[in-house]
C-alpha cells in the first residue's frame, strides 16, 4: 500500500473479484452478454438487459471518451484532502458500457477538458491487492 | 405498468389532514433525529386534531419504522420503510393511500427527522454496493459531486451560459422566498446575482450557492380516508394523484443524466388527477441543487428539454412571478437535512390551506409536490387539491 493512502478501498465481491485481479494485471475486464453480444458494467453474473446468465468475460480496448467530469474543490472525505482539485468522470469505454473513473494527467480547469475527449485507462497500485483504473488523455 | 383507470378510481379517496416540522429546524444541536421524528410526529397529529392512539399505519425512511415507531410509542397494524432516499417520504403517500384504500389502516403517519448539521458522522455503507466499489473509490461521493457531474453533461448538450444563467435565476428566486419564510435557514439573508457567481466552488460546475443547505430538521404528514377528513381539524388537502419509481441507483448508471424519472411520474401523477400542468397553482420541486430543478422541470414536462433555461428566465419563478415555485425557500434557502422531499409537502398542504403569511399566493388550489432521490435515481410526484 501506498504510504498513508487513506481513501476508500474497494472490497472486492465474488461477481467482481476477476475484475479487481485484471486490474491489478493491468487489464481492464468486462462481463459480456453473449445472447445480447454487448458487454456491461458493473460486473455481474446475469445479464442486466436481458436477465439471461449466459455471460463471459472480455478484456477491454482501455480506449474510451468523456461522457462528464466535474472538478471536485471540496473534498468528500478527509482522504482527498491533499488532491483538490481532482476530476472525476464518467467515461464511455469503446465497447460501449459507461464507468464511473477519474480523470489523471489533465489540467484540473474546465477549459482544459472536453466532452467526448478520448482517454485510455491506467492503473494505479493503492494495495498490494488492488488497482484502480483511471484514464488519461489518449 | 400502472393501471390509469384504476388509478384514477382512487384518486381522491384519502386526503392529508395534518402536517408539521419539528418545534425547532435549522441548527438544532440538542436533539438527536428520532427526537426530531417524533417532535413532528406530536405536531403533525395535533394539526390534525387525531390522537396518536389512533394512528395505524407508520412509514418512514432513514430509520426502519421500528425504530420510530417504538421511539413515538406506537403499534402500527401497517408499517412501510420504503428507503429511496430524499424522495421517500412523497412516495410514502401514495403508499398510505392504497393501504387506506385496500382497508391496512385508517390513520397513517409518515415521519421525518434527520440532523444533517450536527450529526456529521457518515454512514459507513455496503462494501459489496456499486458505489462503495466503483465510485466511492474515485473521490465520487457525496450529492455535490454526482449531480455537478450530471450538470456537466447537460451544459456540454443544451449551452454552459444558459445553463448558468438558469442556476443563477433558481438560486435567486428561491433564495427570495426564503427571505418571506420565518423558519428558513437564509430568512434574513437576500442574495445578488453578483454574490452568487462571485461564490466559491463546490464541484465546478457547482458554486456554493448551487448546493442545498444542510441541516437539522423533522417533519410529519398525518393521512386518512377522505371520508374521516371532514370531521378533522383543518379538513382535507385530497390527494388526487400519486407517482412514483427509480430507473438507477449510482450515478453511472443513470441511463441519461439530463432526464430523470420524473419523466414518468409527472405525466402519471398529472393524469390520475385528471389535470394538467397549467392547472397547477404551485410547483414545490425537490432542489437539492440548482440543476435538480432545472432536470427536474424538463423531465416533469413543464417545458421541452433543453428549454428549462427560457422557463425560469427572468425571475419568472420568484415572488410575483407566474410561476410559484419552492415557496417556502426549498432545499437550497429553508432547509435541507439530508432527505428533504417532505418538505415539499408541508409547504404545499400549507399554500393549499392559505396558512403561509407574507409569501402566501393568492390562488392556490392545485398544488404539485415532487421528490427525488439518491444521486437523481429516484423520484415521487403528488397532486395536491383544496376543494
Amino acid at each position: 500500500m501506498a504510504d498513508g493512502y487513506n481513501k476508500p478501498i474497494p472490497i472486492p465481491q465474488p461477481e467482481s473479484d476477476h475484475y479487481w485481479e485484471g486490474a491489478k494485471a493491468g487489464e481492464l475486464r468486462l462481463r459480456h452478454c453473449d445472447d445480447c453480444n454487448q458487454a456491461f458494467f458493473y460486473p455481474r453474473n446475469i445479464c442486466p438487459e436481458c436477465g439471461n446468465n449466459n455471460t463471459s468475460w472480455i478484456v477491454a480496448s482501455g480506449k474510451a471518451k468523456v461522457h462528464t467530469f466535474a472538478i471536485v474543490h471540496r473534498p468528500p472525505h478527509p482522504g482527498f484532502m491533499d488532491d483538490i482539485p481532482y476530476v472525476p468522470a464518467i467515461v464511455e469505454l469503446e465497447e460501449g458500457p459507461k464507468m464511473a473513473t477519474q480523470l489523471v494527467n489533465v489540467t484540473p480547469e474546465p477549459e482544459a477538458i472536453q466532452i467526448d475527449m478520448p482517454v485510455k485507462v491506467v492503473f494505479e497500485s493503492i494495495t498490494d491487492e488492488i488497482s484502480l483504473p483511471k484514464f488519461e488523455p489518449a | 405498468m400502472p393501471v390509469m383507470d384504476r388509478l384514477k378510481a382512487i384518486s381522491g379517496t384519502a386526503a392529508i389532514v395534518g402536517v408539521a416540522e419539528a418545534d425547532e429546524i435549522g441548527r438544532v444541536p440538542d436533539k438527536g433525529p428520532l427526537e426530531l421524528h417524533a417532535e413532528a410526529g406530536r405536531n403533525a397529529l395535533a394539526d390534525a386534531g387525531i390522537d396518536k392512539s389512533e394512528v395505524d399505519g407508520v412509514f418512514t425512511a432513514g430509520y426502519s419504522t421500528f425504530d420510530t415507531a417504538e421511539y413515538m410509542g406506537i403499534t402500527p397494524h401497517f408499517t412501510d420503510s420504503t428507503s429511496v432516499g430524499g424522495s421517500s417520504f412523497v412516495i410514502h403517500i401514495a403508499h398510505a393511500m392504497a393501504a387506506i384504500q385496500a382497508g391496512y389502516c385508517e390513520v397513517a403517519l409518515i415521519t421525518h427527522g434527520e440532523s444533517g448539521r450536527s450529526n456529521r458522522a457518515r454512514a459507513s455503507g455496503n462494501p459489496g454496493l456499486a458505489g462503495a466499489q466503483y465510485e466511492a473509490p474515485y473521490g465520487i461521493m457525496g450529492a455535490p459531486i454526482g449531480y455537478s457531474m450530471a450538470c456537466r453533461r447537460y451544459m456540454h448538450q443544451y449551452g454552459e451560459d444558459r445553463t448558468r444563467e438558469a442556476m443563477a435565476n433558481i438560486a435567486i428566486s428561491t433564495r427570495k422566498w426564503a427571505n418571506k419564510n420565518p423558519r428558513a435557514f437564509f430568512y434574513d439573508t437576500p442574495m445578488t446575482f453578483d454574490e452568487y457567481h462571485d461564490s466559491r466552488w463546490v464541484s465546478w460546475p457547482f458554486h456554493l450557492p448551487d448546493c442545498c443547505l444542510v441541516t437539522d430538521a423533522g417533519a410529519a404528514i398525518v393521512i386518512t380516508s377522505a371520508e374521516r377528513a371532514k370531521s378533522t381539524k383543518k379538513g382535507a388537502v385530497r390527494i388526487l394523484g400519486v407517482a412514483e419509481g427509480h430507473d438507477h441507483s449510482v450515478l453511472h448508471q443513470m441511463p441519461d443524466l439530463t432526464r430523470t424519472w420524473g419523466r414518468h411520474t409527472g405525466p402519471q401523477a398529472l393524469e390520475m388527477a385528471g389535470i394538467t400542468h397549467s392547472d397547477l397553482d404551485l410547483a414545490m420541486i425537490y432542489d437539492s441543487f440548482t440543476y435538480t430543478v432545472l432536470v427536474t422541470l424538463e423531465s416533469l414536462g413543464f417545458c421541452k428539454p433543453g428549454e428549462g433555461a427560457d422557463f425560469v428566465a427572468n425571475q419568472r419563478t420568484a415572488p410575483g412571478g407566474d410561476f410559484p415555485l419552492n415557496t417556502s425557500g426549498g432545499g437550497l434557502s429553508y432547509t435541507h437535512p439530508g432527505m428533504y422531499g417532505i418538505f415539499t409537502v408541508v409547504e404545499a398542504v400549507r399554500q393549499l390551506r392559505g396558512e403561509t403569511g407574507e409569501r402566501q399566493l393568492d390562488e392556490c388550489k392545485l398544488a404539485m409536490a415532487h421528490g427525488t432521490g439518491g444521486t437523481l435515481s429516484s423520484t415521487g410526484t403528488v397532486i395536491l387539491a383544496r376543494d
